[in-house]
């Protein structure tokens, strides 16, 4: 492997000289974003805790630009990466203001007296992370999410080539945990600042990352590319998820779909039948769908949720078996729902269909 | 977002910095302004009432009255001095542990250490005293310092185990009482001749100062402030907890040391000649930070200093004369006004966890 920015050779980490998870062998190219993700207690934060020095490595090591983590001295560490913990911070008597300025550390004189300039640097971090208008807060009567974003701020201001964020994202709402991964994206991407962090929102790690870590308690289980990890095997084992589905195409998370013989058969296309199979869900109803083309939204989650789907191949007609099967199907089930569908000509039998229920009185309508 | 008149945008780390500035310059001013008047008054009452003038006189352009000139300079200026030098320091010291232990009820009386270093400094007293029939301020502090460091080993022995921040004030508590049962228990076996010593001592109170005693305080004391000065940058750091602390680059071991190193000097100086001194670290720090507004510790170690000389000043004055010509333990008139702030300050604290 060429040396990239940050690599780690061998490494293995842990607590109390015990090696928890070995031979973790990564590189890391200046820019990235790279997200760790794995169960609670795979040991996450213990992989961030080595490479931010808070424990010691065990054996093999970690190089940043070439050099030897352990052989920096903290001061010249603190100039090349900044970090966002999760321990609860409970400063005394501390602006939003001043909790920011800390991150000017590395940079004051033998006081820490701020210049003028620090100060602007102060600004600049709060106005990057839209949090102008805390500056002068006490930071213990601000909100979580507003809590985390002046830490961000905080990591920005010390103005490193590398942040280590430990699952930045628990305790914020949906829109501050979009805004905060959005901030990192900017600053990865126009700054060339490498994010390294834990999060435990899968979807969303999918979603901002450049290369995903899968820690699974003893091991690094993968290591890669989004697109590569995100699938549904993958996710399924790391997390050994066996209530439960992942769908890779969206990163949504799926409850169990409900087991048995299906009761309702629901007709669809094009996303109208999405609301339908969760209000199903919902109810613990068991059910089919079709006719779908597998290149049809509702098929990504009927394949997940219903009990049986009938498809059909990409723009063909509906043939004379699959019709028979939806047929068999409809019958044996206690209603039809037409949740909506789009009729054309290759998929014109649906009409028969809907026609067959309506006679036998099952059809429902929305 | 609004423009002052310098224009300088308003809600600016810069414009913040400068109003905090005037705040600070009024809580240094009020301080200083209440050392020099409790400096006056201290030197004016007393068995013997002497005028303001003539105290100017005999104290600055040294002629006077010699029964008034040896009161005032052998006896209430060396004892006033150790009041405010020695008040300063325990002050210090507490502001250092409540660093340390990353809590504000943090105090050398509290986690017995002064009673750590009362039992050494006895033993060293009754042993040097029968030997060689007189002991050093030198050995004191030495012996104190020991003691002081025999106690806080104890107690982060049991922080270790406990991460409870009450369990282990307790645990400090329940150490004071040991050390102190032990000096008790010396005190009780000790010679006739040094219980006397021994026993006001060990109650804590500033009478009998030499200027001997206040220049070795002094010399060691102020050795001790500007190094706690130049270590307001990490023990800021320090404030946002470890692991921030060492991500911004201070070397956490050493430094953990060394802030134990410096609040066992300074409350070991004091217990060697003051005995120990309760609730003055707690308060004075709390209420410095609540006067200025800050923790900040640029700006909090100068202030805690001050008014750790201003309580103590004022409470010596109080212990000498509100029942003259009985004297109060030190003690005594620093629990009566510290004990209170430090309820109130657990009260402050429980109400803003809810």
């Amino acid at each position: 492997m060429a040396e990239q920015y940050i690599n780690m050779n061998n490494l293995a980490v842990g607590y109390n000289g015990k090696a928890l998870i070995h031979d973790i062998c990564i590189g890391i190219e200046k820019g990235e974003i790279v997200t760790l993700i794995g169960p609670n207690g795979a040991g996450k934060s213990t992989i961030l805790k080595s490479i931010t020095r808070q424990l010691k490595i065990i054996s093999g090591n970690v190089t940043i630009a070439e050099e030897n983590l352990t052989k920096l001295s903290f001061r010249d560490l603190s100039t090349k990466m900044a970090v966002v913990l999760t321990e609860r911070m409970k400063p005394e008597l501390m602006t939003c203001h001043d909790i920011v300025a800390t991150g000017r550390y590395p940079y004051t004189g033998k006081l820490g007296i701020l210049s003028r300039e620090d100060e602007q640097k102060v600004d600049e971090a709060m106005e990057a992370v839209h949090a102008q208008e805390l500056g002068e807060r006490d930071f213990n009567a601000i909100s979580d999410g507003q809590r985390q974003r002046v830490l961000l701020a905080r990591a920005i201001c010390q103005e490193p080539e590398i942040i280590v964020l430990d699952e930045p994202t628990s305790f914020l709402d949906v829109r501050y945990k979009l805004e905060l991964l959005s901030i990192l994206r900017n600053m990865a991407k126009k700054k060339g600042i490498t994010v390294i962090m834990s999060l435990h929102e899968i979807d969303l790690a999918e979603k901002v990352a450049d290369k995903i870590i899968c820690v699974k308690g003893d091991r690094i289980a993968h290591c890669g590319k989004p697109e590569t990890i995100f699938q549904e095997e993958t996710i399924r084992e790391l997390y050994g998820i066996d209530n439960g589905y992942f769908d890779p195409v969206f990163g949504s998370l799926e409850l169990p779909r409900p087991e048995g013989e299906p009761k309702v058969f629901v007709i669809s296309s094009g996303g109208s039948g999405i609301p339908v199979y969760r209000r199903l869900q919902r109810k613990n109803i068991p059910f089919a769908a079709g006719v779908l083309y597998p290149n049809d939204i509702d098929y990504q989650l009927a394949r997940l949720l219903a009990v049986q789907t009938v498809t059909e191949k990409p723009f063909e007609k509906i043939s004379e078996q699959t019709f028979e099967e939806a047929v068999k199907l409809m019958d044996s089930c206690e209603s039809v729902i037409n949740a909506g569908i789009i009729i054309g000509s290759a998929n014109h039998r649906i009409v028969e269909l809907l026609e067959k229920a309506q006679q036998d009185g099952k059809l429902k309508s929305l | 977002m609004m423009k002052s008149q310098t224009g300088e945008a308003t809600g600016t780390f810069h414009m913040e910095n400068f109003r905090r500035r005037s705040r600070y310059a009024a809580v240094f001013a009020v301080l200083a302004a209440a050392l020099f008047a409790i400096l006056i008054l201290n030197i004016n009452t007393g068995t013997t009432n002497i005028p303001v003038s003539r105290i100017l006189k005999i104290v600055f352009l040294r002629e006077g009255a010699q029964t008034e000139y040896n009161i005032i300079w052998k006896i209430r200026m060396p004892r006033l001095l150790m009041a405010a030098i020695l008040g300063g320091a325990l002050s210090l010291s507490g502001f250092l542990l409540q660093t340390f232990f990353e809590n504000p009820i943090a105090g050398p009386y509290l986690l017995g250490i002064s009673s750590g270093a009362k039992m050494v400094v006895a033993l060293a007293m009754i042993y040097f005293l029968e030997k060689f029939n007189k002991v050093s301020s030198y050995t004191l502090i030495i012996a104190a310092f020991i003691g002081s460091l025999i106690a806080t080993g104890f107690i982060l022995l049991v922080s270790r185990r406990i991460k409870h921040m009450a369990t282990l004030l307790i645990a400090g508590t329940m150490i004071g009482y040991i050390c102190s049962a032990i000096t008790d228990f010396m005190v009780t076996f000790a010679e006739d001749s040094d219980i006397v010593n021994l026993h006001g001592w060990s109650q804590g109170s500033f009478s009998g100062m030499s200027w001997s005693n206040v220049k070795v305080a002094a010399v060691i004391i102020a050795v001790a402030v500007v190094l706690t000065f130049m270590l307001s940058k990490p023990i800021g750091a320090y404030q946002l907890g470890e692991a921030y602390a060492q991500s911004m680059g201070v070397n956490i071991k050493i430094f953990r040391v060394t802030l134990i190193l410096l609040s066992s000097v300074l409350s070991a100086t004091v217990t060697a000649f003051a005995g120990p001194i309760s609730f003055v670290g707690i308060a004075v720090p709390h209420l410095v930070k609540q006067a200025l507004n800050t923790s900040r510790p640029l700006i909090v170690v100068p202030g805690t200093f001050l008014g750790g000389a201003v309580f103590c000043m004022l409470s010596d004055l109080i212990a000498r004369t509100a029942f003259a010509p009985l004297e109060l333990n030190i003690s005594t008139v620093t629990s009566i006004f510290g004990a209170p702030v430090v309820i109130a300050m657990m009260l402050k604290r429980q109400k803003g966890r809810q």
